[in-house]
């Protein structure tokens, strides 16, 4: 049996807005005005398509739809052509053709994706601008969603995505993918915007749950799109390979209770083999295309050596230590440093990766982050100091940032505070 | 387009006008200002006269404030302005990257807003 009209058209909406919203608005040239004309042309489609059938080309036809109801305001509307004085020749210079068949010829319309990522990821826009304007566009989640993610009010989103709307048509912030000789840079922003949506889903910054899965998938569906678009280069495909990479763990990662399960406990049969399988061949596609030298390649590097290892007595730590050495040349940051010191810790013993973090807590750079004193209060328990790795857990603890952190690091507080300990 | 390239830097920190420094820097906006005049974003752009000599202006109760000094104590001071023409955002932001103030100080880039532009 045919699946229903209704499902066919919702299908064609998860799988073509995003593409059929960049084409709009590069066609409009305006955010709102582009989603109201898609959703009044969606809402067309579930109309006329009982009668007409499903056209071959519904993204087209959707595309023509929302520009015909367009043209039909400019015309009737003339409040509406005052708020659009540019439309009206922005939407001629589309296309002559009022027919909306005539749009059926596919190749008028060239995937404007790319230009829309670099627009929403443009350096002129706040980096929380630039996150929330990608979620809403290019991923099309709703306000509330993109609010509920990052733990703001949805009003407070709201106005951030009005305000960066806002700047785009006021500022003229271009519709273009950028000229060669600013594409890596630009690229760059857009890289770390994709990260910090994969990184906020990855772990939550706070609250009950360790993993916002929604943002992870976007962030690495983000990741494939721009594989796609930008061939040529090789860091995207290294982005992604890492992405994938840690994501592979996502079943694996908390327990039934929603606990944490440290890396060397977690079922690895249990990992996502198809998405290591996809990571290693992006990992192979960026180095033959030269990212080896780059952040990304290079953490990618390291996260496949933890994927492929399929006992953690198998895992190349000196490999490892090797590679954070040259992140530290390229990316430093003493996030970097804290987990070069772990790994450290895992190819020579306890000793040399407490005298690595030693250093990093006398610097001060990490004085909020709890990881740190986890870090040592593991290895201080390795090395059966059960009193000083006590002290470096309750300092963890009252740093944690979500629930699971905190109870997994109550639990070993528990175990090594056992009375064995005092008594 | 019109934006206004606003060209901050920190008054207290500018060198002596007897300095190397300081006539390496008039020699480098004497460059700019002829390189910009000559192309077609140019509309206009000017150096102030330092903070100091500002006068705030406010109209309260009906009954004019006039207060020294500029609106807003900052560490750095607006000392000039161009007002230029570009097809977007980054064509002004490359124009603003070559004001030689950008090596020591800020360029705030500002749209020109479409209704108050000048014909």
């Amino acid at each position: 049996m045919a699946p229903l009209l209704s499902e066919q058209i919702e299908r064609i909406y998860t799988d073509e807005r995003d593409r059929i919203l960049a084409t709009l608005i590069g066609m409009l040239r305006d955010f709102d005005l582009a989603e109201e004309m898609m959703q009044e042309a969606f809402a067309a489609a579930l109309l006329h398509w009982p009668d007409s059938g499903v056209p071959a080309k519904p993204r087209a036809w959707i595309v023509g739809a929302a520009r015909h109801k367009a043209i039909d305001r400019l015309r009737r509307d003339a409040l509406f052509r005052a708020k659009f004085p540019d439309l009206q020749r922005t939407v001629e210079q589309a296309g002559e053709a009022e027919n909306p068949l005539v749009f059926e010829a596919e190749e008028i319309f060239p995937d404007d994706r790319l230009r829309l990522i670099f627009t929403c990821c443009h350096p002129a826009l706040a980096t929380e601008a630039q996150v929330a304007l990608t979620l809403r566009t290019l991923c099309g989640l709703t306000t509330e969603e993109i609010a509920r993610a990052f733990l703001v009010p949805a009003q407070t989103m709201a106005q951030r995505l009005v305000r960066v709307k806002r700047k785009i048509t006021e500022a003229a912030i271009p519709y273009s993918v950028p000229p060669a000789a600013t594409l890596v840079a630009r690229l760059d922003a857009v890289l770390v915007t994709v990260y910090l949506i994969f990184t906020a889903g990855y772990t939550a910054s706070s609250g009950a749950a360790l993993v916002k899965t929604d943002l992870c998938g976007e962030a690495i569906r983000l990741g494939r799109l721009l594989v796609s678009l930008v061939p040529n280069q090789s860091d995207p495909a290294a982005l992604l390979a890492m992405m994938l990479f840690h994501d592979s763990r996502r079943a694996t990662r908390t327990d039934a209770a929603g606990d944490i399960v440290l890396l060397e406990d977690q079922d690895r049969s249990r990992w996502n083999h198809a998405s290591i399988q996809e990571g290693s061949e992006m990992l192979c596609r960026s180095l033959a295309g030269g990212a080896g030298e780059s952040r990304y390649g290079i953490e990618a590097q390291i996260a496949a050596i933890h994927a492929m290892a399929s006992r953690p007595q198998d895992t190349d730590w000196a490999r490892i230590v090797a590679l954070y050495g040259e992140l530290k040349r390229v990316a430093p940051s003493p996030v970097v440093d804290l987990n070069e010191a772990v790994a450290i810790a895992m190819w020579r013993g306890p000793e040399a990766g407490l005298e690595k973090l030693a250093e990093l807590e006398g610097s001060g750079r990490l004085a909020e982050y709890h990881l740190l004193p986890a870090a040592q209060a593991r290895l201080l328990e390795k090395l059966d100091d059960r009193q000083s790795a006590a002290i470096h857990y309750r300092r963890a603890i009252a740093l944690a940032r979500n629930d699971p952190e905190r109870r997994f690091l109550a639990a070993r507080l528990a175990k090594v505070s056992s009375p064995s300990v005092f008594y | 387009m019109q934006y206004l390239l606003l060209i901050y830097s920190n008054e207290s920190a500018a060198p002596d006008t007897a300095s190397p420094q300081f006539i390496a820097g008039m020699k480098a906006y004497g460059e700019f200002t002829s390189e910009i005049k000559e192309s077609k974003n140019f509309l206009g752009g000017n150096r102030l006269q330092s903070a100091a000599t500002a006068t705030a202006v406010r109209i309260r109760d009906g009954k004019t404030l006039l207060t020294d000094g500029p609106f807003a104590e900052t560490t750095e001071q607006l000392g000039g302005y161009y007002l230029i023409e570009a097809a977007n955002l980054d064509e002004a932001l490359g124009i603003a990257a070559r004001v030689p103030g950008a090596k020591w100080g800020t360029i705030e880039v500002r749209p020109v807003h479409p209704m108050q532009a000048p014909a």
